[in-house]
């Protein structure tokens, strides 16, 4: 499957860049859904024997060829909030030296990403790689309610129900974009929804 | 003027440690108070050697929120440039000179879980602030410490009477030293590393640290790099129009002040990049002995750090 290429933006929109394999002990590797096809691109039998997988499936179908892969230590969770304190557990007890791998959504990394500046890795030293879905995990600025997986821009917040605009404005403390309210002048007067990078070639 | 703002300072305490090293206490003539810092900075103290006047950096080994004092420890260099034989020599109690504001190219990293800290000889010196600071702070933090022998170990007494657990120390004349590889491998998550000590062991523990996965992120260094002398050369800065000679026992950046031009510093050891300097035309060598330009910016033959870089050959011309 092609990557997609995100249009260029302003500063604060995060970068992914491409897995590498980094020197180290012990690896970790979190993914969900197409996230599975980074790390089967760069598994070596010598990388898989030092490394934990945490994967998240989300309807995708990768438990096999992952398995297969013979990692150290394999978990596949029903969902990011299941696997959660895994990775929390992971972290507390690693050491310094354990290099960290982010593929899959958005979502999945920037949450991921959270735990482990949380445990003290600075966010450069942490690997990411995007695959798969482009929704986003958005902020409503206004009620503070966090929104998984929008794919259109404006949305609904599925939390105070106002109309609001998808912003590439990030923050790593949230592991989330921010949404502004799009008909605050002009209640109702709201632009025809479309997907987030519709002017760009779909996937 | 450049560099750090100035402080007027009477020195009040010269304490002999041992064979090598002398500590120098520095109360501001005012009787005002000094800025605080924090652990690792530095100060650069200025030395009227006769008709020289040499700016030498010193680490703060003193409390960071003592406002009454600053106190440096200064090793002596026989074979230097005369700055320390200076400070041993000719420095005495009541003697007024002047120092810098403090400058911090050393700073602990204060999201760290953790502060393993690796020091050399009298390397240690940032450290006793940086251990001050994380003493107040309630810090985690364990210092691993190698010194040529017991009675070269400087603050030795006094960091293992203080804090017994998490000082260690090695003497190399008893043929101790740092389990580097099992030290690195078994810190937690968050643990960030800092060396300060001899260019070897700051390479030794960058690449071990590095080897075992630690993130560029997490190891601090700090080197002083004297300038070394060399063979007298010849430099046209261009903006100011003058022809200057560089002696022997003077670097680039001491002549260009000894000419009267005024160029930017800050640290004065190789380190902080203030300096940076365009070369506009050359013939001959560089002799780069910074480690602020990069290797590539030190092959195109573009830029010098007049602080401790000299030059061999029949022309140089500055962009100053």
């Amino acid at each position: 499957m092609s990557k997609f290429e995100f249009p260029p933006s302003i500063r604060s929109r995060p970068v992914y860049g491409t897995l590498e394999v980094r020197a180290g002990k012990h690896h970790l590797m979190i993914a969900d859904a197409a996230g599975a096809e980074a790390i089967l691109d760069v598994a070596t039998p010598d990388l898989m024997a030092k490394t934990h997988i945490i994967y998240i499936p989300r309807g995708a179908d990768f438990e096999d060829k992952l398995r297969a892969l013979n990692p150290a230590q394999f978990y596949e969770g029903p969902s990011y909030a299941a696997s959660v304190s895994r990775i929390q557990r992971v972290l507390q007890d690693a050491s310094m030296g354990l290099q960290v791998y982010l593929t899959g959504t958005e979502g999945l990394m920037g949450q991921a990403q959270n735990e482990a500046m949380q445990a003290g890795i600075p966010h450069t030293a942490i690997q990411t790689e995007h695959r798969g879905s482009v929704a986003r995990r958005m902020q409503c600025v206004h009620c503070k309610g966090i929104t998984e997986d929008v794919e259109t821009d404006p949305f609904v917040c599925s939390h105070c129900g106002l109309n609001l605009f998808v912003r590439d404005h990030y923050s790593r403390r949230l592991a989330a974009y921010q949404a502004v309210c799009i008909d605050a002048e002009d209640p109702g007067n709201v632009p025809a929804q479309k997907g987030i990078y519709a002017t760009e070639t779909e996937q | 003027m450049s560099g750090a703002e100035k402080i007027a300072v009477r020195v009040t305490e010269v304490t002999p440690l041992n064979d090598l090293v002398t500590r120098f206490r520095f109360e501001p003539v005012d009787g005002g108070l000094l800025p605080t810092f924090s652990g690792g900075a530095h100060t650069v103290v200025e030395m009227q050697d006769g008709a020289i006047t040499r700016l030498n950096p010193y680490s703060l080994m003193s409390d960071p929120f003592d406002q009454s004092a600053y106190t440096i420890s200064v090793r002596r260099d026989d074979e230097g440039r005369g700055g320390s034989l200076f400070m041993h020599k000719s420095v005495s109690v009541g003697d007024e000179m002047v120092i810098s504001n403090p400058v911090n190219l050393f700073s602990l990293d204060l999201r760290a879980k953790k502060h393993l800290m690796i020091a050399g000889g009298i390397g240690i010196t940032p450290f006793l602030a940086q251990i001050k600071q994380l003493d107040r702070a309630h810090g985690n933090w364990e210092l691993h410490y190698a010194c040529r022998s017991q009675a070269l170990g400087s603050y030795v007494d006094y960091l293992t009477d203080t804090h017994p657990n998490d000082v260690n120390v090695y003497y190399d004349d008893q043929d101790q030293a740092i389990d580097l590889e099992n030290l690195t491998d078994r810190q937690p998550l968050g643990t960030h590393i800092y060396v300060c000590g001899p260019k070897g062991m700051i390479n030794w523990v960058r690449a071990k640290s590095t080897d075992l996965g630690w993130p560029r992120e997490a190891i601090h260094y700090e080197e002083f790099l004297a300038p070394q002398p060399g063979k007298p050369f010849e430099v046209k800065l261009a903006v100011s129009n003058k022809v200057i000679q560089v002696g022997e026992q003077e670097s680039l950046l001491e002549a260009i002040e000894r000419a009267g031009v005024d160029a930017p510093y800050l640290c004065r050891g190789g380190a902080c990049g203030m300096c940076e300097t365009r070369v506009i035309d050359y013939t001959g060598n560089f002799i780069h002995r910074d480690h602020w330009l990069e290797d590539d910016e030190h092959a195109s033959g573009e830029k010098i750090m007049p602080c401790v870089s000299r030059f061999e050959g029949k022309t140089l011309v500055l962009d100053r």
